[in-house]
């Protein structure tokens, strides 16, 4: 790893303005990502601002249907909510799944969705929830928000704060993952909610997370696995690496969607 | 450099360190504690984990920094006066372990598995949960029987004592 300097962030200003003060400076949240890359070398940030420790980044409120979680809040406390598990308990399971225990202890769903790798979980699901992306001076929306591979809507120094959305009527996150890692090789989630059926996909994508409107419309007219039967995923649009090729992940999507309709019931 | 201070194994520790310093590093190299160990380049092999303010995590996935002012806990403060954690001794007993390389991270792994879970773990979440912490040795079996072996025994203990 090269030098780099630390500071801890009380509050989401100060964050911002210890930011402000570098031009290479990187926001550290659970650093299951940031720390990795930087250890190969891949980043060498000159500053990380830990923003772990700010109290108003933590934490899950659930009131009525509307579901709001802290960006530096960990994937072990979304899996292991009470209150997201009495709304949505596909995002919980989903978080459940996430990499291993220990990974689940420090990584947050901030950093996650900051990072949009095409293989992590969480942006299937805020695409699919159709979730907004609080930010320290605006809101996004989920559709928005994924530009491309580890690439957001985030400017230069935007932090996210929180993600918020309503929960669904019925939901549920089905992932193939790969066996080394635990990322995943396909993951999809579907929701059926007021705006009617979203189906987010991860993993596959070689811009990243997508919406198949394709499914979606077949699932409004009939919300069963044999109603995706007919249709084919073009393998044009997949990832094709050493794990996997474009036929076989486009394949991987199908079924993973079909067993998450299954799962939603 | 920055000043770190660490309560480790209920002892206050403190040291001069590089701000990129990971924390499996000042535990090994500044405070000598070598019971921690490091498998892995990519964050994938669980031998590094260690208990920070309670929870199981990959010290070798955190900067000591990070951990500034924490309680630390590592395989050597397990044991006590002389007698084995409950978990060594299962693993111990249960033939858990060959060449020992994985043990610390599987043993620290087990322990916090074990805090969340109770009695309660059974061996498809032992399994799930060893996700994070590779064997090269023993295939896994004789540790998922230590873990669940030291689940029954600590539970058992904790009714006993109520
Ligand atoms: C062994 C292993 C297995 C994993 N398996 C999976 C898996 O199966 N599925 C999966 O989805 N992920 C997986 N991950 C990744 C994990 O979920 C990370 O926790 C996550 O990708 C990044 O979150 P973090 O809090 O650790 O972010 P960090 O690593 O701290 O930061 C990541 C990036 O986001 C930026 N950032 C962080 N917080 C914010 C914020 N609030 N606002 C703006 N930018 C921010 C940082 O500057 C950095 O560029 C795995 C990681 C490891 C090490
Ligand atoms: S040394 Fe930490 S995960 Fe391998
Ligand atoms: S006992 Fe040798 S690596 Fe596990």
């Amino acid at each position: 790893m090269y030098e780099t300097n630390y500071h801890r962030a009380s509050s989401v200003s100060e964050a911002a303005s210890l930011l402000a003060g570098s031009d290479e400076a990187k926001l550290l949240a659970g650093g299951q990502t940031l720390i990795p890359t930087m250890k190969q070398r891949l980043a060498a940030p000159s500053d990380v601002v830990d923003i772990r420790h700010i109290a108003e980044l933590k934490g899950i409120s659930v009131s009525g249907s509307k579901v709001t979680i802290g960006a530096a809040t960990s994937h072990a406390e979304v899996a292991q909510s009470a209150d997201i598990a009495n709304v949505c308990p596909a995002l919980c399971g989903l978080a459940a799944h996430i990499g291993d225990p220990h990974v689940r202890h420090m990584g947050t769903i901030g950093g996650s969705i900051a990072n949009n790798d095409p293989a992590a979980d969480y942006p299937a699901a805020m695409v699919a929830l159709d979730a907004t992306i609080h930010t320290n001076n605006r809101t996004i929306s989920a559709s928005d928000f994924f530009v491309g591979l580890f690439e957001t809507a985030l400017d230069e120094g935007e932090i996210v704060t929180a993600v918020s959305f309503d929960a669904p009527s019925k939901a549920a996150y089905q992932k193939f993952p790969n066996p080394a890692s635990r990322y995943a090789m396909a993951g999809v989630f579907v929701a059926q909610g007021n705006g009617g059926i979203r189906v987010g996909v991860t993993g596959a994508g070689s811009e990243g997370v997508f919406r198949s409107s394709e499914m979606e419309e077949a699932l409004a007219s009939d919300f069963s696995p044999a109603a995706l039967d007919a249709i084919a995923v073009d393998p044009a649009g997949m990832l094709a690496d050493i794990h996997g090729s474009a036929v076989y992940r486009a394949n991987l999507v199908k079924v993973m969607a079909r067993r998450a309709v299954a799962a939603a019931g | 450099m920055t000043s770190i201070s660490l309560n480790v194994n209920g002892r206050q520790v403190s040291g001069e360190a590089e701000d990129r310093t990971l924390l499996v590093e000042f535990l090994r190299t500044n405070l000598g504690m070598t019971g921690t160990h490091v498998g892995c380049d990519t964050s994938q092999c669980g031998a590094c984990v260690v208990h920070v303010d309670g929870q199981a995590v990959k010290s070798c996935t955190m900067l000591a920094v990070q951990a500034n002012g924490s309680d630390v806990t590592t395989i050597e403060g397990l044991a006590s006066n002389g007698t084995l954690h409950p978990v060594q001794k299962a693993f111990h007993e249960n033939h858990g372990l060959q060449c020992g390389f994985c043990t610390p991270g599987m043993i620290m792994a087990a322990t916090d598995m074990i805090r969340r879970h109770g009695s309660a773990l059974d061996e498809k979440t032992v399994r799930q949960e060893l996700e994070g912490n590779i064997c090269r040795c023993t295939g896994y079996h004789n540790i998922v029987k230590s873990i669940l072996a030291a689940a029954a025994e600590m539970g058992d203990a904790q009714q006993a004592a109520e």
